[in-house]
């Protein structure tokens, strides 16, 4: 069993420094926190979590977010996003927060048995994506299922695909995954989309892409070895089911905030969202304070996100400063 | 890719991995893969920390044809942790620091 000086090769670790602010979470909110913080001189600690940069890692071309007028990769985005937060003092580690105590000060953040102190906290650790509950998702994820098109689209060049969802990301992952498919098909459970109008008309205009409305996935047929080979839809309408033959599903159908780690901590509402004061970042406990997609199910942007952030670390400081 | 890790081909796959006899750790990747990028700094840090007992091993899902087809590979990133010529272990998609500490612990010991 290693011991704790050759897991923890940061010194941090084996000091008891009660820290200015700890940041959870590495998005465009965190990260633009973190920007803040550090030219605040708040020596800002960043735990990037289990998915560093955020949701924009597992996308392509970002084209609306401000600045960017040939667009910009997701990834590549969120790399300027860290650079420019350790240019002005933030450090940031690719560690996951596996717990918190926020019952006295100072505020006591867990990754594992590793335990940091802090005055003040930013969570930002935004929304991962909404599994549509069945069975089959635990043995067949990354076998057949994706949550991410970018990552295995690779993967099924020339297949028959399918995309869940009505939103934006689904239309993109449809309107991406035609690169390598040979036909791709997006299943919505109703006529209504939520996807804005250029993003639906792209889709609809893509030659490969077809769109069936009225259904939701009841079951996927398929095995670990030999991927996925059907699906069975339900009208929801009529209530009639089908088989579809496909060999990949991606989901696209939004995203749940991730605040696991809070439950029964601070105030979420009721699809546990973070609770925070009208424009603001403050949660319910002061100190506290909450950015990005976490505490936002309205815009769920990048660059709100980022503006949030920049509001959670003025609001450090002004309680820093009391 | 960092020089902790070494370069993993259809033609090398045997020798570096099979034949090994290290814990060796097969990380398929490609470079328009975000996740995947952000797991190899925990793979670096994973050869600093385990020294000679573990080895990485990157194959380039782009570049090497046959070994992804061979594994059935369809999600990336997607390790496969190979002690003494078998497949141990298999994680798909991005793991934290913790959880491939914890795996390789478990393998070592």
């Amino acid at each position: 069993m290693l011991t704790k000086s050759l897991v923890n090769n940061i010194n941090l670790m084996t000091d008891k420094t009660i820290h200015k602010t700890i940041i959870i979470g590495s998005g465009p909110a965190g990260l633009t926190s973190a920007i803040y913080a550090g030219r605040a001189n708040l020596k800002p600690i960043v735990f990037e979590g289990n998915q560093p940069g955020g949701q924009l890692t597992i996308t392509t071309d970002v084209e609306n977010y401000p600045g960017f007028p040939k667009g910009v990769m997701g990834p590549e985005m969120m790399d300027l996003f860290r650079d420019q937060a350790k240019k002005f003092g933030a450090e940031c580690f690719f560690k996951h927060v596996t717990k918190v105590d926020f019952s006295s000060k100072p505020y006591k953040v867990y990754v594992g048995d590793e335990e940091f102190l802090s005055e003040t906290i930013i969570i930002s650790t935004g929304a991962s994506a909404r599994m549509l509950g069945l069975k089959e998702e635990d043995e067949l994820m990354g076998y057949g299922i994706s949550t991410c098109a970018t990552c295995d689209g690779y993967f099924f060049k020339d297949k028959n695909i399918t995309v869940v969802g009505g939103g934006d990301s689904a239309m993109e992952e449809a309107s991406f995954l035609t690169k390598f498919a040979k036909k791709v098909t997006i299943i919505h459970r109703s006529e209504m989309f939520r996807a804005s109008k250029i993003m639906l008309d792209r889709a609809k205009n893509n030659p490969l892409i077809e769109i069936l409305v009225n259904k939701s996935i009841k079951s996927i047929n398929g095995t670990q070895k030999d991927g996925v080979s059907s699906i069975v839809l339900t009208d929801t309408i009529s209530g009639q089911e089908s088989t579809f033959d496909c060999e990949g599903v991606f989901y696209g159908i939004g995203h749940n905030p991730n605040t696991d780690l809070f439950k029964g901590i601070i105030d979420l509402d009721d699809n546990g969202y973070i609770l925070t004061k009208p424009d603001s970042t403050l949660t319910n406990i002061p100190g506290v304070f909450a950015c990005g997609d976490v505490q936002d199910d309205h815009y769920r942007q990048a660059i709100t996100a980022a503006g949030s952030g920049c509001m959670a670390a003025i609001d450090a400081e002004k309680y820093l400063e009391e | 890719m960092s020089d902790k890790t070494v370069k993993i081909t259809d033609e090398n796959f045997e020798e570096l991995v099979i034949n090994s006899d290290k814990l060796v750790i097969v990380d398929f990747w490609a470079e328009w893969c975000g996740p995947c990028k952000a797991i190899a700094p925990i793979l670096d840090k994973i050869c600093d920390q385990f020294g000679d007992k573990v080895l990485v091993g990157k194959v380039n899902v782009d570049e090497v044809k046959q070994t992804p087809v061979k594994f059935g590979i369809r999600s990336i990133p997607t390790l496969l942790f190979f002690s003494n010529g078998e497949i141990v272990k298999q994680e798909v998609g991005l793991q934290s620091e913790q959880t491939l500490i914890d795996n390789v612990n478990q393998i070592v010991s």
